[in-house]
C-alpha cells in the first residue's frame, strides 16, 4: 500500500501533464502577451526642441503661440501642431506653460472668465490657474500647468517637452 | 483554494456532469498510439484543431496593429514586424501556422480517405469536414492580400481571375469579393479583412462545433 506522504501515480501524472501543459501554453502566450504589452514596455523617444517665438516678442502678458512637432505614431508619423503660453516673470525669466488642463485635458485660455481676467480659464469646468500655472484651489485641476522644457538660442525661444512642474 | 473555489461553484451549478460530458470519455486503444504507434494518423484531426487555436490567439493579438487600408496596411505588418517585441514571431506563427493547418488538414481527410472512415453513418461528418476545408482555404486566400506588398497583390489578382472564369457567374462574383469590378484596391483590402476576421471565422466555429457534435455522437471508427 501507498504511504500517505507518497505521490500516487495519478497525481504524478497530473503535476506532470499539468507542468508539461502548462510550459508549452506559456511558450505560445508568451510572445503574444508581451507583443501586446508593448506599448508600456516602450520608452518613449523624447521630443526634440523647437523654434518657436523670438526672444524680443515675448512680454509680460501671457502669448499663445504655436509650433510644429514631428510626431511618430507607430507606423504613422506626421506633423502636429501644439501651443505654449509664453511670457515673462517678474524677474524677467522666460516661462512656457502646456495650455493642456491638468483637470481632464481640455484647453485653457488666458483671461477668458471675465470675473478672473488674470488667470489661465478652461471651459470646459471652470477650472483656473494663476499666470504662473498654479492651480487655483476650489476648482477642478489638482496640479500646476506642465512647463515646456526650454532653451534660448540665438535670440530664439526652443521649446521640447512639457513636464509636470 | 482552487479546489475550494470549483467546490463553491459546483455546489451551486452543478458544472461537474458538464465538464465529464465533455472531456471524460475513454480513448478506444486502436487510438492510442501508447499502445499501437501507428495510431499517430489519429492525431492530425487534432493538431488541425491546435494549430487552429493558435492561428485564432495571434491573429486576434496581430489586429491591435494592423490597419487594412491601402495606405497603412504594409507600414503597419512592417512596424509590428520590425518594432514591436516579438512582433516576428506573433507574426510568423500566424504566417508558417496558416500553411501547417492546411498540411495537417490534408493528413487528416487522407487518414479518413484510406480508413473509409467517411463510410455510414458519418457521411455527415464528411460533408461538413470538406465545408471546414473550404472555409480554410478561403481563409488562407483571403489573409495573404492583408500585408498589401506586391506578392499578396498579385496572388489576389490571380485569385480574383480565377473566380472570374466561372460560367456566367463568375464576373459578378469577382466584383463581389473584390468590391469593384476592375479595381483591386482599398474595397478590396476591406472585404478580405472582414472575410478574413469576422465571417470566415464565425463560420469555422460553427462548422467546427457541428464536426466535434457529431464525432462525439457518432464514436471514432472502429479498428480496420
Amino acid at each position: 500500500m501507498a504511504n500517505k506522504d507518497e505521490v500516487s501515480r495519478r497525481q504524478f501524472l497530473n503535476y506532470t501533464l499539468t507542468g508539461v501543459g502548462g510550459f508549452m501554453a506559456a511558450g505560445m502566450l508568451l510572445p503574444m502577451v508581451r507583443f501586446a504589452i508593448d506599448p508600456i514596455m516602450k520608452q518613449g523617444a523624447g521630443q526634440d526642441m523647437v523654434a518657436v517665438v523670438e526672444e524680443g516678442k515675448i512680454t509680460e502678458e501671457p502669448q499663445r503661440f504655436t509650433f510644429k512637432v514631428n510626431q511618430k505614431d507607430g507606423w504613422y508619423e506626421s506633423e502636429v501642431t501644439q501651443a505654449a503660453w509664453v511670457f515673462k516673470d517678474k524677474n524677467g525669466d522666460i516661462v512656457a506653460l502646456s495650455p493642456i488642463c491638468k483637470h481632464l485635458g481640455c484647453t485653457v485660455d488666458w483671461g477668458t472668465d471675465p470675473s478672473h481676467p488674470n488667470q489661465f480659464y478652461c471651459p470646459c469646468h471652470g477650472g483656473r490657474y494663476t499666470k504662473d500655472g498654479t492651480n487655483v484651489k476650489g476648482t477642478p485641476p489638482l496640479a500646476p500647468l506642465d512647463v515646456y522644457k526650454k532653451e534660448v538660442k540665438d535670440g530664439k525661444l526652443y521649446l521640447g517637452q512639457a513636464e509636470p512642474q | 483554494m482552487l479546489q475550494k473555489m470549483y467546490d463553491w461553484v459546483d455546489e451551486r451549478l452543478d458544472i461537474t456532469p458538464m465538464w465529464r460530458d465533455i472531456a471524460d470519455h475513454e480513448v478506444p486503444e486502436h487510438v492510442n498510439p501508447a499502445h499501437h504507434f501507428s495510431a499517430f494518423v489519429y492525431c492530425f484531426g487534432g493538431l488541425t484543431f491546435f494549430i487552429t487555436v493558435i492561428q485564432i490567439l495571434s491573429g486576434m493579438f496581430l489586429t491591435m496593429y494592423y490597419v487594412p487600408d491601402i495606405i497603412n496596411a504594409y507600414e503597419s505588418v512592417h512596424y509590428l514586424q520590425n518594432e514591436v517585441a516579438f512582433g516576428v514571431i506573433v507574426r510568423g506563427m500566424h504566417h508558417w501556422g496558416a500553411s501547417l493547418v492546411i498540411v495537417m488538414m490534408f493528413l487528416h481527410t487522407l487518414r479518413v480517405f484510406f480508413q473509409g472512415a467517411y463510410k455510414k453513418p458519418r457521411e455527415l461528418n464528411w460533408v461538413v469536414g470538406v465545408l471546414i476545408f473550404g472555409v480554410m482555404l478561403g481563409l488562407g486566400f483571403t489573409g495573404y492580400l492583408l500585408p498589401w506588398d506586391m506578392k499578396a497583390l498579385f496572388a489576389t489578382k490571380v485569385g480574383l481571375e480565377i473566380a472570374q472564369t466561372v460560367p456566367v457567374i463568375g464576373p459578378a462574383m469577382k466584383a463581389l469579393l473584390a468590391g469593384d469590378a476592375h479595381i483591386i484596391g482599398a474595397q478590396t483590402l476591406t472585404r478580405f479583412f472582414a472575410i478574413h476576421v469576422f465571417f470566415l471565422p464565425g463560420a469555422l466555429l460553427g462548422l467546427m462545433g457541428a464536426h466535434f457534435i457529431m464525432i462525439r455522437k457518432q464514436g471514432i471508427s472502429g479498428p480496420l
